[in-house]
């Protein structure tokens, strides 16, 4: 260490991190807004049921999920009020779902393929027709790991 | 101007700032999606057969369109009874002969034989069926079978079933598989 002193002579001038933070406020809201944005995409009402025995999905990159619902109030009057299926981010039919499960497919490696859990986000008024059709077409599409989206419930 | 101002030391500014961004990248990613999970079964092709199962060893629940339940030929008024019905039909601990009978089975993770149900849960619903009542039926059955996983643990191991090893929950969910049998869709009493 002395040999840099010897050489120097001089300190070294202070580092103005004085911006550094406004850096990484950038950060924190660039985060933020990215973290809200996928929230607010939902053209569907979803207010799911509640259940006791909840688990918690693991690696969120391994979840496709499949949205059901009312459509909202932008669509309700173009579209009527019976439930209707959100993919990505269209509206689609049953017959769509087959589809789609390939092409989530298609977004992972080899390995990660048959691990996909397709979350089914429905609204707990929406009646069990839509429902068994959707998971009949997963079946028909080899996706058989479903996970039906509940909120934690106190228990009694 | 008499006197200039210290510069104000910003250093931790940094430090303060970071720590808000860990906070806020962690809080946000606990929100992810939890549920109930489930194996579908894959698709029926016709020339396969499905394998003969004793009328004993069947709980058939069915669900109609005003979402209503009939467990066995009885009416349950409240989902919440389910879990009990669930819970004596698969441990059957008087050997009693309506509920579901047991066979023995090897179990290599626990190095021992136990007694395990033959028991199947067959769940049926109407295509008017709400979903709400079918998360709950869904959610009372799962509580059944956690709760015999952990009495189960409690009684052997001495600790929930949560805290037992990797080898030790495979055997135990051996001991008590969750055999959920989803019929057919139908469509009885009541328009598409």
């Amino acid at each position: 260490m002395s040999r840099f002193k010897k050489e120097g002579g001089k300190d070294l001038p202070e580092l103005n991190t004085a911006s550094m933070s406004d850096i990484v406020f950038m950060f924190l809201f660039f985060f933020m807004v990215i973290s809200t944005m996928r929230e607010t995409s939902l053209f569907v009402v979803i207010n799911i049921p509640k259940a006791s025995e909840v688990q918690k999905l693991e690696k969120k990159a391994l979840v496709s999920s499949i949205n059901i619902g009312k459509p909202n109030q932008n669509y309700i009057k173009k579209l009527g009020p019976e439930p209707r299926i959100q993919l990505n981010d269209q509206f689609a039919e049953t017959s769509e779902i087959s589809e789609f499960v390939e092409s989530e497919k298609q977004r992972r490696n080899d390995v990660d393929r048959t691990m996909i859990t397709w979350s089914l986000k429905v609204d707990e008024n929406v009646k069990m027709g839509v429902v068994t059709d959707v998971k009949q077409e997963l079946r028909k599409a080899n996706a058989f790991k479903v996970n039906y989206a509940s909120r934690k419930d106190i228990k009694r | 101007m008499a006197k200039r101002t210290p510069a104000l030391n910003t250093s931790s500014m940094a430090d303060i700032s970071f720590l808000l961004l860990t906070f806020f990248l962690l809080t946000s990613s606990i929100n992810t999606d939890q549920g109930i999970q489930r194996k579908l079964p894959p698709p029926l092709r016709g020339d396969e057969k499905v394998p003969p199962v004793n009328r004993r060893n069947v709980l058939q629940i069915l669900v109609n369109m005003n979402d209503q339940l009939l467990v066995n030929g009885e009416v349950v008024t409240d989902v919440h009874q389910l879990k009990n019905i669930t819970k004596d039909f698969i441990a059957n601990p008087n050997e009693e002969i309506h509920l579901s009978d047991k066979k023995p089975l090897y179990i290599d993770e626990l190095n021992m034989n136990a007694m395990v149900s033959k028991g199947v849960v067959s769940l049926q619903n109407d295509r008017s069926t709400s979903y709400s009542i079918y998360v709950a039926v869904q959610d009372q059955l799962t509580l059944a079978f956690n709760e015999l996983r952990n009495e189960y643990a409690q009684q052997n191991f001495g600790k929930s079933f949560e805290d037992l090893s990797e080898t030790q929950k495979k055997g135990v969910q051996k001991i008590y598989p969750m055999s959920i049998s989803e019929a057919e869709p139908s469509n009885y009493g009541g328009k598409k």
